[in-house]
């Protein structure tokens, strides 16, 4: 009873969608305000009726309801409740539903909170996002409903895939999805201005907060994966340039140009067509990256199982979202018009090259994921090019990435100085190099490209550090207090995320060159010295989880001849499925991390063991959650929350936006 | 034609789009080589194992053989090598191994985690011998008779119905 419910609210849900799709849309066009009204209630119906089907699938796998066919394949009764509950988005019938649920979801964000725009924007917008929604509802009822019964019911479910019962899975799907789901939003507000015709920088203004939240969920959803990935997958690596991380990683550039561009467009008005084409590139991407994933036409190590109708559909809904969108673009954006206009030397400039920089490097990521199918079209064969190709390409592309974002905050919107920045970021250049190098000699043996890491992280720490003092100085009569009062949330948020690209870089660079691994055969009681760090293998025995069987080493670590810490790394037989999994060991520290696994057993109770020293890796992650806060406090700027906007005058730094955005903004308060 | 630029992103995107479309129809199937036919590059690589010891075109003539590039950073090769192991456990011909573009470490640590089929790995670091080759990608395998001319490619990972219904026949028409 209960998938035959959550079936039927997935048709009631179709249904709601085309109403959003259509009625509002309509309404915006021919100016019925009752029609329009209709958005609102109707996408939170929508979200409602989804995640009641959403429910009613968690509902069916947490009572072991073998008898649907998608249950039946993804759990088993053997697995913990919080992993039959993962399990909802363990295969591909449930992550489309999940992607479903994190879009309706934003929609009825949107919907609850956009009190401040103007009627027919909302109606616009909602209902952009209701035809999106109406695509993934037809997608699952077609080709992938997660509710099919099976026929007589099984005893037993064939479980989830063991790589995937792991904490990380829990969050890491959810996150990503909201992350990837969340540019429809910023896609939505593109669409529905240019239907409109009306992009000015109020419409930035609005766009804004939204694509930064996108923005901290696609950062922290990539981390988690990447996290999952380190410890999970038992090679020690962080990031593979695997198809499916490719699929994530080029929304997130795209993303990180569009909050760039974003605000470009905010404040001066300038680079309007530009915005709108990276903000449906952004959403673009991460539906081809569905496409990529769902449709197995490249091979990875997520390997979903893949089904041509499927990727037909999705291909078909692709052409026919982001062929209508950059069509409309073609057609709207030639009258859209320039802004002001700016000098070469100047905030816009660099913003630009940032700009540029970032989707040339989305482009390497695509040619580099798509190559190998444009080969495979082309009849030449299926290969993957791999790391090679990926590191040759991202150093020259990050490096003067990062040397703009030093320069780019200090420098004056519309017209800077050349011989002025110098003067400014001179001490910020020269404690960069100076501290890399004395760094770089104190560590010894980092080579060229550790250099290079070094000297970009002391340059971003630098030139932030600057341009915090500069803005912190006292000046005409205003004390530090005062001053730092004036420094909006935004651009603190953006000071603390360029720091967390340090951190990230810092992580990178030190593994990359500092990292030592070793496959050693071991026999109880051998031992294998790392630097300061002594392993010693115990033995291994035979331990049982609830749905597997694993052999478990047992290695001490201990460092200087102190007290050994235990780590223990299994090697899982999952009992359903007869898959064999590495559970790797980490020791994790602040400065390094002693990462352990199992390889394979050779002969007595000789084994190899594979030893890693990871120097860092930590910083990764943690550059990643830096960059995350960051966008978290730029998001919650509060010239963004419109209701106390309007009572508070003059918050703004930039005197020329509070003339620009809020005539345009007053009448859509009215409505509240 | 100020009108045309904007319409650039539609292009591509129409471009995408039908590689996409053509892609979605494709399966690993084995492609016509120039080198079919010709006698395989002449090469003289280090063992990945022990760099002391080295291989040449010539210690193999006389043999058939199975040329398999890999590489511990390609994600297709994970998907074939088990069906490699198995292969070689059969013995129906000696599979050497090319080591394509990786770090010597890197690919022990891949084999002795994932067990070694290969009579030995060819480390070609640079990647010049798989060049000779004509190596699109990885994987790719070849066959390679007694006298040293390249029989049959395969780009791709191996299936099991290449290995039986293409590998297995060719190699016991050339053993004999």
């Amino acid at each position: 009873m209960i998938p035959e419910l959550g079936h039927f609210a997935l048709w009631l849900a179709l249904g709601a969608s085309l109403v959003l799709g259509v009625m509002p849309m309509v309404g915006a066009g021919v100016g019925r305000h009752d029609w329009m009204a209709v958005a609102r209630p109707t996408a939170g119906t929508l979200f409602t009726l989804v995640a009641l089907a959403f429910v009613c699938l968690a509902a069916s796998f947490a009572n072991n309801d073998f008898s649907v066919l998608y249950v039946a394949t993804n759990s088993n009764r053997l697995l913990p409740l919080h992993y039959r509950i993962a399990a909802v988005w363990g295969g591909h019938e449930g992550s489309i539903l999940l992607w479903l649920l994190m879009l309706t979801f934003w929609t009825a964000a949107v919907a609850r909170f956009s009190r401040h725009l103007p009627d027919v924007l909302v109606a616009r917008i909602l209902a952009v996002m209701g035809w999106l929604s109406f695509g993934f509802l037809l997608f699952v009822l077609v080709t992938s409903n997660p509710f099919d019964r099976l026929f007589p019911a099984a005893a037993e479910g064939r479980d989830l895939n063991p790589l995937l019962q792991d904490p990380g899975m829990v969050i890491h799907p959810p996150m990503l999805y909201m992350g990837y789901v969340g540019l429809s939003v910023a896609f939505s507000f593109a669409v529905a201005a240019l239907i409109g015709g009306q992009l000015d920088a109020s419409w930035a203004r609005w766009t804004r907060p939204w694509t930064t939240a996108a923005w901290i969920f696609l950062t922290i959803g990539i981390a988690l994966g990447s996290g999952w990935a380190y410890y999970e997958l038992g090679w020690g690596g962080w990031w593979f340039w695997d198809p499916v991380e490719n699929a994530s990683f080029m929304p997130w550039l795209v993303a990180t140009a569009l909050i760039h561009s974003l605000a470009v467009t905010e404040k001066r008005g300038s680079f309007k067509s530009w915005t709108v084409l990276l903000a449906i590139l952004a959403f673009s991407l991460s539906l081809l990256g569905t496409f990529l994933v769902r449709s197995g036409v490249l091979s990875s190590v997520h390997a979903f199982a893949s089904d041509p109708k499927r990727g037909l559909f999705i291909l078909a809904f692709l052409v026919v979202v982001i062929g209508a969108s950059l069509a409309l673009y073609a057609w709207r954006a030639p009258s859209v018009g320039l802004g002001k206009r700016f000098a070469f030397v100047s905030r816009e400039t660099m913003l630009l090259g940032n700009n540029v920089l970032l989707v040339v490097a989305c482009g390497a990521v695509l040619l580099g994921t798509l190559y190998p199918l444009a080969l495979d079209a082309l009849n030449l064969g299926k290969i993957s090019v791999g790391p090679p190709y990926f590191d040759t390409v991202f150093v020259p592309l990050l490096t003067p990435l990062v040397f703009l974002m030093g320069v780019g905050p200090m420098a004056r919107w519309k017209d800077a100085r050349l011989p002025d920045l110098a003067m400014r970021l001179r001490w910020a250049a020269g404690t960069a190099v100076v501290a890399a190098l004395a760094v770089a000699w104190l560590h010894g043996g980092l080579g060229i490209v550790g250099v290079l890491g070094l000297l970009m992280v002391f340059w971003i720490v630098a030139s932030v550090a600057t341009d915090l003092v500069e803005r912190l100085r006292p000046d005409a009569g205003k004390g530090l207090v005062e001053r730092a009062r004036q420094v909006p949330r935004a651009l603190v948020g953006m000071m603390i995320a360029h720091v967390g690209i340090a951190v990230f870089i810092t992580g990178v660079t030190l593994v990359k060159s500092g990292e030592v691994e070793r496959d050693v055969k071991m026999d109880v009681g051998d031992t294998t010295t790392i630097g300061p760090y002594v392993f010693t293998f115990r033995g291994a025995q035979a331990v049982d989880g609830p749905n597997y069987r694993a052999m478990q080493g047992v290695i001490e670590v201990s460092k200087n001849g102190a007290a050994p810490t235990t780590l223990r790394p299994e090697k899982r037989l999952y009992t359903a499925t007869q898959a064999s999994l590495t559970e790797a060991a980490i020791d994790t520290g602040f400065t390094r991390d002693l990462y352990v696994s199992l390889g394979e057993a050779v002969g007595g109770s000789a084994w190899v063991v594979r030893v890693y020293v990871k120097p860092f890796v930590d910083w990764i992650w943690g550059g990643c959650l830096v960059m995350a806060i960051g966008g978290l406090v730029a998001a919650t700027d509060r010239r963004y929350r419109a209701r106390t906007r309007r009572s508070e005058a003059g918050i703004d730094d930039d005197p020329v936006v509070a003339a620009h955005a809020r005539p345009s903004t007053t009448p859509a308060s009215s409505t509240t | 034609m100020k009108r045309a630029r904007f319409l650039v992103p539609l292009g591509i995107f129409v471009a995408l789009a039908i590689v996409l479309a053509i892609g979605l129809n494709r399966d690993p199937r084995e492609v016509p080589s120039p080198l079919i036919g010709k006698p395989a590059p002449a090469f003289a690589l280090p063992t990945l194992g022990n760099p002391e010891r080295a291989i040449a075109t010539a210690d193999l003539k006389g043999k058939v053989w199975m040329l398999n590039v890999w590489a511990s950073w390609c994600v297709a090769c994970r998907e074939e090598h088990p069906l490699l192991v198995a292969f070689a456990k059969r013995g129906t011909v000696p599979i050497y191994g090319l080591n394509y573009k990786d770090q010597r470490d890197d690919g022990i640590a891949w084999l002795a985690q994932r067990g070694d089929p290969y009579r030995a790995s060819l480390f070609d670091a640079d990647g010049r011998v798989g060049i000779d080759f004509g190596v699109y990608g990885v994987p790719e395998t070849f066959i390679i008779d007694k006298t040293g001319t390249i029989r049959f490619k395969h780009i791709g990972p191996l299936t099991p119905e290449v290995l039986t219904t293409v590998i297995e026949p060719l190699v016991r028409k050339l053993d004999v």
